[in-house]
Protein backbone atom coordinates (compact mmCIF):
# COMPACT_ATOMS: atom_id res chain seq x y z
CA UNK A 1 0.00 0.00 0.00
CA UNK A 2 1.63 3.52 -0.96
CA UNK A 3 0.13 6.89 0.84
CA UNK A 4 -0.13 8.27 -2.98
CA UNK A 5 -3.30 10.00 -3.24
CA UNK A 6 -4.34 9.11 0.52
CA UNK A 7 -4.09 12.03 2.60
CA UNK A 8 -5.10 15.43 1.83
CA UNK A 9 -3.95 18.85 3.82
CA UNK A 10 -7.23 20.87 5.28
CA UNK A 11 -5.66 22.93 7.56
CA UNK A 12 -2.52 25.05 7.81
CA UNK A 13 -1.47 27.88 10.67
CA UNK A 14 1.46 29.27 11.18
CA UNK A 15 1.24 31.06 15.01
CA UNK A 16 1.86 35.20 14.56
CA UNK A 17 4.01 35.64 17.35
CA UNK A 18 7.57 35.61 17.59
CA UNK A 19 8.31 36.76 21.10
CA UNK A 20 5.89 35.05 23.95
CA UNK A 21 7.04 36.35 27.16
CA UNK A 22 2.78 35.81 28.54
CA UNK A 23 2.16 32.48 27.25
CA UNK A 24 3.15 29.22 27.86
CA UNK A 25 4.48 26.45 25.90
CA UNK A 26 1.35 23.98 25.94
CA UNK A 27 -0.86 27.29 25.44
CA UNK A 28 1.13 27.75 21.64
CA UNK A 29 0.13 24.32 20.96
CA UNK A 30 -3.58 24.77 21.31
CA UNK A 31 -3.54 28.31 20.35
CA UNK A 32 -1.47 26.84 17.04
CA UNK A 33 -4.06 23.81 16.62
CA UNK A 34 -7.11 25.76 17.07
CA UNK A 35 -5.66 27.91 13.84
CA UNK A 36 -5.06 25.20 11.94
CA UNK A 37 -8.49 23.45 12.60
CA UNK A 38 -10.52 26.80 12.19
CA UNK A 39 -8.76 26.86 9.12
CA UNK A 40 -9.81 23.83 7.66
CA UNK A 41 -13.12 24.49 9.27
CA UNK A 42 -12.89 21.72 11.78
CA UNK A 43 -12.99 21.42 15.85
CA UNK A 44 -11.22 19.88 18.01
CA UNK A 45 -13.60 17.08 18.71
CA UNK A 46 -12.88 15.79 14.84
CA UNK A 47 -9.36 14.88 15.69
CA UNK A 48 -8.81 11.38 15.74
CA UNK A 49 -4.69 11.66 15.38
CA UNK A 50 -2.52 13.68 17.40
CA UNK A 51 1.39 13.59 15.86
CA UNK A 52 3.95 15.86 18.50
CA UNK A 53 7.44 15.53 18.97
CA UNK A 54 9.75 16.79 21.37
CA UNK A 55 8.70 20.37 21.79
CA UNK A 56 5.85 19.43 23.49
CA UNK A 57 5.79 20.01 27.03
CA UNK A 58 5.29 16.69 29.14
CA UNK A 59 4.85 13.52 28.79
CA UNK A 60 4.16 13.91 25.19
CA UNK A 61 0.46 13.08 23.29
CA UNK A 62 -0.55 12.21 26.65
CA UNK A 63 0.05 15.24 27.89
CA UNK A 64 -0.98 17.71 25.31
CA UNK A 65 -4.05 15.93 24.15
CA UNK A 66 -5.42 16.13 27.78
CA UNK A 67 -4.69 19.72 28.04
CA UNK A 68 -6.33 20.93 24.68
CA UNK A 69 -8.95 18.52 25.49
CA UNK A 70 -9.00 15.79 22.26
CA UNK A 71 -11.60 13.60 23.61
CA UNK A 72 -11.46 11.50 20.06
CA UNK A 73 -7.78 10.44 19.69
CA UNK A 74 -7.26 7.21 18.63
CA UNK A 75 -4.09 7.53 16.76
CA UNK A 76 -0.68 8.88 18.08
CA UNK A 77 2.70 9.91 17.29
CA UNK A 78 5.46 11.31 19.01
CA UNK A 79 8.46 10.47 16.21
CA UNK A 80 11.05 12.69 17.56
CA UNK A 81 14.02 13.53 14.51
CA UNK A 82 14.07 17.74 15.51
CA UNK A 83 13.52 20.21 12.94
CA UNK A 84 12.63 17.51 10.41
CA UNK A 85 10.18 16.03 12.93
CA UNK A 86 6.84 17.44 11.54
CA UNK A 87 7.86 16.29 7.93
CA UNK A 88 7.94 12.86 9.11
CA UNK A 89 4.95 13.42 11.13
CA UNK A 90 2.93 14.37 8.02
CA UNK A 91 4.14 11.02 6.21
CA UNK A 92 3.31 9.00 9.46
CA UNK A 93 -0.41 10.67 9.75
CA UNK A 94 -0.92 9.66 5.60
CA UNK A 95 0.08 6.32 6.58
CA UNK A 96 -2.13 5.99 9.64
CA UNK A 97 -5.16 7.54 7.37
CA UNK A 98 -4.70 5.22 4.23
CA UNK A 99 -4.46 2.59 6.77
CA UNK A 100 -7.53 3.37 8.46
CA UNK A 101 -6.39 4.11 11.99
CA UNK A 102 -7.41 7.79 11.87
CA UNK A 103 -8.69 10.07 9.45
CA UNK A 104 -8.20 13.72 11.05
CA UNK A 105 -4.76 14.23 11.89
CA UNK A 106 -3.40 17.31 13.96
CA UNK A 107 0.58 18.23 13.87
CA UNK A 108 1.55 20.76 16.62
CA UNK A 109 4.79 22.86 17.06
CA UNK A 110 5.71 25.48 19.39
CA UNK A 111 8.34 26.68 21.96
CA UNK A 112 9.80 29.92 23.53
CA UNK A 113 13.33 29.70 23.61
CA UNK A 114 13.47 33.67 23.94
CA UNK A 115 11.72 33.18 27.24
CA UNK A 116 13.10 30.16 28.40
CA UNK A 117 10.68 28.03 27.08
CA UNK A 118 11.38 24.43 28.59
CA UNK A 119 13.61 22.92 25.83
CA UNK A 120 15.53 26.05 24.62
CA UNK A 121 17.76 25.50 21.61
CA UNK A 122 20.66 27.53 20.89
CA UNK A 123 20.17 30.77 19.65
CA UNK A 124 17.98 31.19 22.35
CA UNK A 125 18.98 32.30 25.66
CA UNK A 126 16.44 33.60 27.62
CA UNK A 127 15.63 32.91 31.03
CA UNK A 128 12.20 32.36 32.31
CA UNK A 129 10.72 35.06 35.27
CA UNK A 130 11.76 34.31 38.60
CA UNK A 131 10.21 31.28 40.12
CA UNK A 132 8.81 30.08 36.81
CA UNK A 133 8.81 27.03 34.84
CA UNK A 134 7.36 25.93 30.93
CA UNK A 135 7.20 22.53 31.82
CA UNK A 136 4.14 20.25 31.73
CA UNK A 137 1.12 22.04 32.29
CA UNK A 138 -0.27 19.37 34.57
CA UNK A 139 2.79 19.36 36.96
CA UNK A 140 2.41 21.66 39.59
CA UNK A 141 -1.03 20.44 39.98
CA UNK A 142 -0.10 17.01 39.81
CA UNK A 143 3.49 16.32 41.16
CA UNK A 144 3.48 17.85 44.50
CA UNK A 145 0.70 14.95 46.23
CA UNK A 146 3.24 12.13 45.75
CA UNK A 147 1.76 10.59 43.10
CA UNK A 148 3.92 6.94 42.18
CA UNK A 149 2.36 4.04 40.40
CA UNK A 150 1.65 1.92 43.76
CA UNK A 151 -1.01 4.87 44.74
CA UNK A 152 -2.55 6.14 41.63
CA UNK A 153 -3.23 2.29 40.87
CA UNK A 154 -4.51 1.93 44.41
CA UNK A 155 -6.95 4.88 43.78
CA UNK A 156 -8.44 2.65 41.01
CA UNK A 157 -8.44 -0.42 42.52
CA UNK A 158 -10.34 1.67 45.61
CA UNK A 159 -12.93 2.83 43.47
CA UNK A 160 -13.58 -0.74 41.46
CA UNK A 161 -14.10 -2.34 45.03
CA UNK A 162 -16.75 0.56 45.59
CA UNK A 163 -18.57 0.57 42.43
CA UNK A 164 -18.53 -3.25 42.19
CA UNK A 165 -17.76 -4.93 45.39
CA UNK A 166 -14.19 -6.39 44.14
CA UNK A 167 -12.26 -7.50 46.77
CA UNK A 168 -8.32 -7.86 47.63
CA UNK A 169 -9.27 -12.25 47.36
CA UNK A 170 -10.46 -11.74 43.67
CA UNK A 171 -6.96 -9.43 42.79
CA UNK A 172 -4.94 -11.54 44.69
CA UNK A 173 -6.06 -14.91 42.10
CA UNK A 174 -4.30 -12.56 39.31
CA UNK A 175 -0.70 -13.05 41.03
CA UNK A 176 -1.44 -16.01 42.26
CA UNK A 177 -2.07 -17.54 38.62
CA UNK A 178 1.44 -15.51 37.17
CA UNK A 179 3.44 -17.65 40.12
CA UNK A 180 1.73 -20.43 38.39
CA UNK A 181 3.26 -19.74 35.25
CA UNK A 182 6.56 -17.65 36.52
CA UNK A 183 8.01 -21.19 38.60
CA UNK A 184 8.56 -22.45 34.90
CA UNK A 185 10.02 -20.12 33.39
CA UNK A 186 14.08 -19.96 34.58
CA UNK A 187 14.64 -16.29 34.05
CA UNK A 188 11.49 -14.90 36.37
CA UNK A 189 12.96 -13.06 38.86
CA UNK A 190 10.40 -14.35 40.59
CA UNK A 191 9.73 -18.29 40.66
CA UNK A 192 8.10 -19.07 43.85
CA UNK A 193 4.31 -20.37 43.85
CA UNK A 194 2.04 -17.54 46.22
CA UNK A 195 -1.08 -18.55 47.12
CA UNK A 196 -4.12 -16.00 47.72
CA UNK A 197 -3.49 -15.47 51.65
CA UNK A 198 0.43 -15.16 50.60
CA UNK A 199 -0.97 -11.66 48.78
CA UNK A 200 -3.27 -11.37 51.42
CA UNK A 201 -0.84 -11.21 53.88
CA UNK A 202 1.64 -9.12 52.26
CA UNK A 203 2.49 -5.83 53.56
CA UNK A 204 0.24 -2.90 52.40
CA UNK A 205 2.14 -1.07 49.98
CA UNK A 206 -0.93 2.04 49.56
CA UNK A 207 -4.56 1.05 50.03
CA UNK A 208 -6.09 -1.74 48.83
CA UNK A 209 -2.63 -3.03 46.93
CA UNK A 210 -0.27 -5.48 48.63
CA UNK A 211 3.00 -5.93 48.23
CA UNK A 212 2.81 -9.23 45.98
CA UNK A 213 -0.24 -7.28 44.26
CA UNK A 214 2.79 -5.11 42.39
CA UNK A 215 5.19 -6.17 39.96
CA UNK A 216 8.72 -6.61 40.18
CA UNK A 217 11.14 -3.74 39.24
CA UNK A 218 13.80 -5.41 37.04
CA UNK A 219 17.19 -4.63 34.66
CA UNK A 220 17.04 -6.18 31.29
CA UNK A 221 15.49 -5.27 27.47
CA UNK A 222 13.71 -6.88 24.46
CA UNK A 223 13.32 -6.34 20.66
CA UNK A 224 10.91 -6.88 18.21
CA UNK A 225 11.31 -7.25 14.34
CA UNK A 226 8.11 -7.01 11.79
CA UNK A 227 8.20 -7.58 8.29
CA UNK A 228 6.54 -7.88 5.43
CA UNK A 229 4.62 -11.00 4.48
CA UNK A 230 6.89 -11.50 1.56
CA UNK A 231 10.19 -11.52 3.53
CA UNK A 232 8.55 -13.19 6.49
CA UNK A 233 7.85 -16.26 4.35
CA UNK A 234 11.62 -15.92 3.26
CA UNK A 235 12.60 -17.15 6.20
CA UNK A 236 12.24 -19.70 8.72
CA UNK A 237 9.99 -18.71 11.67
CA UNK A 238 6.76 -19.48 11.88
CA UNK A 239 4.25 -17.21 10.83
CA UNK A 240 2.84 -14.89 13.22
CA UNK A 241 0.74 -12.17 11.36
CA UNK A 242 -0.84 -8.83 13.06
CA UNK A 243 -4.70 -9.05 12.37
CA UNK A 244 -5.33 -5.53 14.62
CA UNK A 245 -3.89 -3.14 16.49
CA UNK A 246 -5.60 -0.28 18.08
CA UNK A 247 -4.12 2.97 20.98
CA UNK A 248 -6.15 5.17 22.68
CA UNK A 249 -5.30 7.70 25.45
CA UNK A 250 -7.30 8.40 28.59
CA UNK A 251 -7.12 11.38 29.86
CA UNK A 252 -8.94 13.45 32.52
CA UNK A 253 -10.38 15.84 30.19
CA UNK A 254 -10.52 19.00 32.37
CA UNK A 255 -11.87 16.91 35.79
CA UNK A 256 -15.23 16.64 34.25
CA UNK A 257 -17.03 12.75 34.80
CA UNK A 258 -13.66 11.15 35.94
CA UNK A 259 -14.02 7.73 35.63
CA UNK A 260 -11.00 5.67 37.19
CA UNK A 261 -12.66 2.46 36.60
CA UNK A 262 -12.15 1.81 33.14
CA UNK A 263 -8.93 2.01 31.03
CA UNK A 264 -8.49 3.38 27.78
CA UNK A 265 -8.84 -0.71 26.54
CA UNK A 266 -12.64 0.45 26.54
CA UNK A 267 -11.67 2.26 22.77
CA UNK A 268 -8.62 0.60 21.83
CA UNK A 269 -10.12 -2.91 22.19
CA UNK A 270 -12.88 -2.85 20.25
CA UNK A 271 -11.28 -1.38 17.24
CA UNK A 272 -8.44 -3.75 17.14
CA UNK A 273 -11.13 -6.78 17.09
CA UNK A 274 -12.87 -4.78 14.90
CA UNK A 275 -9.78 -4.67 12.89
CA UNK A 276 -8.81 -7.97 13.39
CA UNK A 277 -12.52 -9.46 12.34
CA UNK A 278 -12.29 -11.83 16.02
CA UNK A 279 -14.01 -11.69 19.15
CA UNK A 280 -12.80 -11.82 22.78
CA UNK A 281 -14.16 -15.40 22.68
CA UNK A 282 -12.01 -16.65 19.90
CA UNK A 283 -8.70 -15.63 22.13
CA UNK A 284 -6.63 -18.94 22.96
CA UNK A 285 -4.03 -16.53 24.83
CA UNK A 286 -3.58 -13.00 26.52
CA UNK A 287 -0.76 -10.80 27.38
CA UNK A 288 -2.38 -8.34 29.56
CA UNK A 289 -0.46 -5.77 31.32
CA UNK A 290 0.63 -6.72 34.28
CA UNK A 291 1.83 -3.62 36.33
CA UNK A 292 -0.48 -4.33 39.29
CA UNK A 293 -3.14 -6.66 39.51
CA UNK A 294 -6.00 -4.23 39.41
CA UNK A 295 -4.33 -3.13 36.26
CA UNK A 296 -4.81 -6.67 34.65
CA UNK A 297 -8.98 -6.81 36.51
CA UNK A 298 -9.60 -3.61 34.80
CA UNK A 299 -7.84 -4.28 30.88
CA UNK A 300 -9.47 -7.85 30.90
CA UNK A 301 -13.37 -6.29 31.62
CA UNK A 302 -12.50 -3.79 29.30
CA UNK A 303 -11.13 -5.92 26.26
CA UNK A 304 -14.67 -7.74 26.60
CA UNK A 305 -13.48 -10.90 28.32
CA UNK A 306 -16.61 -10.11 30.88
CA UNK A 307 -18.56 -7.59 31.78
CA UNK A 308 -17.70 -4.60 33.27
CA UNK A 309 -17.70 -5.19 37.14
CA UNK A 310 -17.59 -8.52 36.81
CA UNK A 311 -13.26 -9.00 36.30
CA UNK A 312 -13.18 -9.79 40.33
CA UNK A 313 -15.62 -13.27 39.59
CA UNK A 314 -13.37 -13.94 36.34
CA UNK A 315 -10.30 -13.80 37.10
CA UNK A 316 -10.56 -15.74 40.86
CA UNK A 317 -10.34 -19.89 40.89
CA UNK A 318 -7.39 -19.81 38.57
CA UNK A 319 -9.36 -18.52 35.72
CA UNK A 320 -6.09 -17.30 34.26
CA UNK A 321 -3.99 -20.26 34.43
CA UNK A 322 -2.64 -22.09 31.68
CA UNK A 323 -4.25 -25.68 31.46
CA UNK A 324 -6.46 -24.63 34.40
CA UNK A 325 -9.04 -21.88 33.22
CA UNK A 326 -10.41 -20.09 30.03
CA UNK A 327 -7.87 -17.23 29.69
CA UNK A 328 -4.48 -18.21 30.16
CA UNK A 329 -2.76 -14.69 30.22
CA UNK A 330 0.87 -13.89 31.15
CA UNK A 331 2.17 -17.35 30.27
CA UNK A 332 6.21 -15.90 31.23
CA UNK A 333 4.95 -14.84 34.48
CA UNK A 334 4.41 -11.51 33.33
CA UNK A 335 5.32 -8.08 34.85
CA UNK A 336 4.07 -9.71 38.37
CA UNK A 337 6.39 -12.06 38.27
CA UNK A 338 8.77 -12.50 35.54
CA UNK A 339 10.21 -9.00 34.17
CA UNK A 340 8.95 -5.53 33.80
CA UNK A 341 12.32 -3.95 32.12
CA UNK A 342 12.40 -0.88 32.86
CA UNK A 343 9.37 -0.25 33.93
CA UNK A 344 8.35 -0.89 30.84
CA UNK A 345 6.07 -4.08 30.41
CA UNK A 346 5.18 -3.76 26.67
CA UNK A 347 7.15 -5.69 24.84
CA UNK A 348 7.32 -8.42 26.75
CA UNK A 349 3.64 -8.66 26.16
CA UNK A 350 4.18 -8.99 22.47
CA UNK A 351 7.46 -11.36 23.25
CA UNK A 352 5.27 -13.75 24.72
CA UNK A 353 2.30 -13.60 22.90
CA UNK A 354 4.63 -14.11 19.98
CA UNK A 355 6.31 -17.77 21.99
CA UNK A 356 2.78 -19.03 22.68
CA UNK A 357 1.86 -18.19 18.87
CA UNK A 358 5.18 -20.39 17.44
CA UNK A 359 4.59 -23.01 20.01
CA UNK A 360 7.75 -22.45 22.04
CA UNK A 361 6.58 -21.30 25.26
CA UNK A 362 7.24 -23.50 28.22
CA UNK A 363 5.98 -26.93 28.01
CA UNK A 364 3.96 -26.35 31.06
CA UNK A 365 2.17 -23.61 30.13
CA UNK A 366 2.09 -23.28 26.15
CA UNK A 367 -1.77 -23.36 24.95
CA UNK A 368 -2.76 -25.91 22.67
CA UNK A 369 -3.45 -25.31 19.36
CA UNK A 370 -2.55 -21.49 20.41
CA UNK A 371 -3.49 -19.35 16.63
CA UNK A 372 -4.79 -16.38 17.86
CA UNK A 373 -3.25 -14.03 20.58
CA UNK A 374 -3.98 -10.45 21.95
CA UNK A 375 -0.79 -8.23 23.67
CA UNK A 376 -2.23 -5.20 25.62
CA UNK A 377 -0.94 -2.80 27.31
CA UNK A 378 -0.86 0.57 29.13
CA UNK A 379 1.49 3.01 29.74
CA UNK A 380 1.22 6.20 32.17
CA UNK A 381 -0.99 5.74 34.72
CA UNK A 382 -4.63 4.44 35.10
CA UNK A 383 -4.70 6.75 37.91
CA UNK A 384 -3.79 9.94 35.89
CA UNK A 385 -3.43 9.65 32.63
CA UNK A 386 -2.09 6.82 30.16
CA UNK A 387 -2.69 5.04 26.74
CA UNK A 388 -3.62 2.06 26.11
CA UNK A 389 -2.60 -0.24 22.94
CA UNK A 390 -3.80 -3.41 21.44
CA UNK A 391 -2.49 -5.66 19.06
CA UNK A 392 -3.88 -8.54 17.91
CA UNK A 393 -1.60 -11.60 16.07
CA UNK A 394 -2.36 -15.00 14.94
CA UNK A 395 -0.17 -17.92 13.90
CA UNK A 396 -0.35 -18.40 10.05
CA UNK A 397 -0.39 -21.92 9.52
CA UNK B 1 -6.12 5.26 66.66
CA UNK B 2 -3.14 6.36 64.31
CA UNK B 3 -1.72 9.75 63.84
CA UNK B 4 -3.88 12.34 61.72
CA UNK B 5 -1.85 12.31 58.34
CA UNK B 6 0.45 15.39 56.43
CA UNK B 7 3.33 15.38 54.12
CA UNK B 8 6.12 17.80 53.31
CA UNK B 9 5.19 18.76 50.15
CA UNK B 10 7.49 20.06 47.52
CA UNK B 11 7.51 23.25 45.45
CA UNK B 12 4.85 23.35 42.93
CA UNK B 13 6.20 23.85 39.38
CA UNK B 14 4.33 27.89 38.93
CA UNK B 15 3.70 28.56 34.93
CA UNK B 16 2.56 31.35 33.50
CA UNK B 17 -0.92 30.03 33.03
CA UNK B 18 -0.79 28.58 37.08
CA UNK B 19 0.68 31.96 38.40
CA UNK B 20 -2.59 33.87 39.44
CA UNK B 21 -3.92 30.26 41.10
CA UNK B 22 -0.72 30.19 43.37
CA UNK B 23 -0.65 34.02 43.60
CA UNK B 24 -4.63 33.76 45.20
CA UNK B 25 -3.19 30.28 47.17
CA UNK B 26 -0.24 32.48 49.05
CA UNK B 27 -3.72 34.49 50.50
CA UNK B 28 -5.44 31.41 51.24
CA UNK B 29 -8.06 31.92 47.75
CA UNK B 30 -8.73 28.79 46.14
CA UNK B 31 -9.31 29.57 42.51
CA UNK B 32 -10.70 26.93 39.28
CA UNK B 33 -11.43 28.25 35.81
CA UNK B 34 -14.36 28.49 34.67
CA UNK B 35 -15.24 28.93 30.80
CA UNK B 36 -17.83 32.05 29.88
CA UNK B 37 -18.74 29.97 26.54
CA UNK B 38 -19.83 26.68 27.77
CA UNK B 39 -20.47 27.86 31.29
CA UNK B 40 -18.10 24.71 32.45
CA UNK B 41 -16.13 24.67 35.16
CA UNK B 42 -12.76 22.51 34.98
CA UNK B 43 -9.20 21.52 36.34
CA UNK B 44 -6.44 21.64 36.21
CA UNK B 45 -7.45 25.50 35.14
CA UNK B 46 -5.95 26.40 31.45
CA UNK B 47 -6.43 29.19 29.23
CA UNK B 48 -8.07 27.60 27.00
CA UNK B 49 -11.30 25.43 28.18
CA UNK B 50 -10.90 21.62 27.40
CA UNK B 51 -14.17 20.82 27.22
CA UNK B 52 -15.26 23.30 24.55
CA UNK B 53 -12.40 25.05 23.53
CA UNK B 54 -12.90 28.50 23.63
CA UNK B 55 -10.54 31.00 25.02
CA UNK B 56 -12.98 32.77 27.08
CA UNK B 57 -12.18 31.09 30.33
CA UNK B 58 -12.16 33.00 33.73
CA UNK B 59 -10.85 32.24 37.69
CA UNK B 60 -13.59 32.18 39.78
CA UNK B 61 -13.09 31.88 43.54
CA UNK B 62 -13.98 28.62 45.31
CA UNK B 63 -15.24 27.82 48.73
CA UNK B 64 -13.64 24.73 48.13
CA UNK B 65 -15.64 22.07 48.84
CA UNK B 66 -15.95 19.12 47.49
CA UNK B 67 -16.67 15.02 48.18
CA UNK B 68 -13.80 12.21 48.10
CA UNK B 69 -13.96 10.18 44.67
CA UNK B 70 -11.80 7.61 45.64
CA UNK B 71 -8.13 7.64 47.60
CA UNK B 72 -5.17 5.72 48.77
CA UNK B 73 -2.87 5.69 51.67
CA UNK B 74 0.78 5.10 50.67
CA UNK B 75 2.32 2.94 53.39
CA UNK B 76 5.81 2.74 51.78
CA UNK B 77 7.11 6.71 52.66
CA UNK B 78 9.74 7.76 54.85
CA UNK B 79 7.99 10.81 56.28
CA UNK B 80 4.96 8.56 57.38
CA UNK B 81 1.72 7.45 55.59
CA UNK B 82 -0.16 9.76 53.42
CA UNK B 83 -3.21 9.53 51.57
CA UNK B 84 -3.23 10.92 47.58
CA UNK B 85 -6.78 10.89 45.98
CA UNK B 86 -9.49 12.69 43.74
CA UNK B 87 -12.01 15.25 45.22
CA UNK B 88 -15.14 15.81 43.41
CA UNK B 89 -15.82 19.88 43.53
CA UNK B 90 -19.18 21.45 43.92
CA UNK B 91 -18.17 22.94 40.91
CA UNK B 92 -18.22 19.93 38.83
CA UNK B 93 -14.65 19.09 38.10
CA UNK B 94 -12.49 16.19 40.39
CA UNK B 95 -8.84 17.03 41.29
CA UNK B 96 -5.97 15.26 42.72
CA UNK B 97 -5.23 16.36 45.84
CA UNK B 98 -3.75 14.91 49.42
CA UNK B 99 -6.11 14.29 52.37
CA UNK B 100 -4.84 15.59 55.83
CA UNK B 101 -5.79 15.86 59.60
CA UNK B 102 -7.17 12.53 59.06
CA UNK B 103 -6.00 9.24 60.38
CA UNK B 104 -5.12 6.52 57.63
CA UNK B 105 -7.89 4.94 58.15
CA UNK B 106 -10.13 7.67 58.66
CA UNK B 107 -11.26 8.13 54.59
CA UNK B 108 -13.90 6.68 52.74
CA UNK B 109 -15.62 7.73 49.68
CA UNK B 110 -18.15 10.15 49.49
CA UNK B 111 -16.40 12.01 52.74
CA UNK B 112 -17.20 15.72 52.54
CA UNK B 113 -13.45 17.13 52.48
CA UNK B 114 -13.03 21.28 52.23
CA UNK B 115 -9.94 22.67 50.98
CA UNK B 116 -6.70 24.00 53.19
CA UNK B 117 -3.42 25.38 52.34
CA UNK B 118 -0.40 23.53 53.10
CA UNK B 119 2.76 25.47 53.27
CA UNK B 120 5.68 24.19 50.55
CA UNK B 121 9.46 23.41 51.00
CA UNK B 122 9.78 27.11 49.27
CA UNK B 123 7.50 27.68 47.15
CA UNK B 124 3.89 28.91 47.20
CA UNK B 125 1.35 27.03 49.32
CA UNK B 126 -0.59 24.16 47.95
CA UNK B 127 -4.37 23.24 47.77
CA UNK B 128 -4.99 19.95 50.07
CA UNK B 129 -8.57 18.91 51.79
CA UNK B 130 -9.38 17.91 55.16
CA UNK B 131 -12.75 16.00 56.43
CA UNK B 132 -15.61 19.25 57.11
Amino acid sequence: MSIKGKAYVVGAYEHPTRDAPDKTTAQLHAESARGALADAGLTFDDVDGYFCAGDAPGFGAMSMVDYMGMRNVRHMDTTETGGSSYIVHLNHAAQAIAAGKCTVALITLAGRPRNGGNRPGPGGGGRPPAGLTDGAPEQGFESIYGGSTHNTYGMCAMRHMHEYGTTSEQLAWIKVAASHHAQWNEHAFLKNVVTVEDVLNSRMISDPLHLLDCCVVTDGGGAVVVTSPEVARSLKRPLVRLLGAAEAPKMQMGGKGLDLTHSGAVWSGPKAFEEAGVTPADIKYASIYDSFTITVLMQIEDLGFCKKGEGGKFVADGNLISGVGKLPFNTDGGGLCNNHPTNRGGITKIIEAVRQLRGEAHPKVQVPNCDLAIAHGTGGSLGVRHAAGTAIMEREA
Amino acid sequence: MSEPMTRPIPAPAVTLESKPFFDAAAEGRFLIKRCNACGEAHWYPRTICPICHSDDTVWEESPGEGVIYTYSVMHRSPTGPYAIGYVTLSEGPAMMTNFVDVAPDGLSIGMKVKVKFLPTEGGPPVPVFAPV
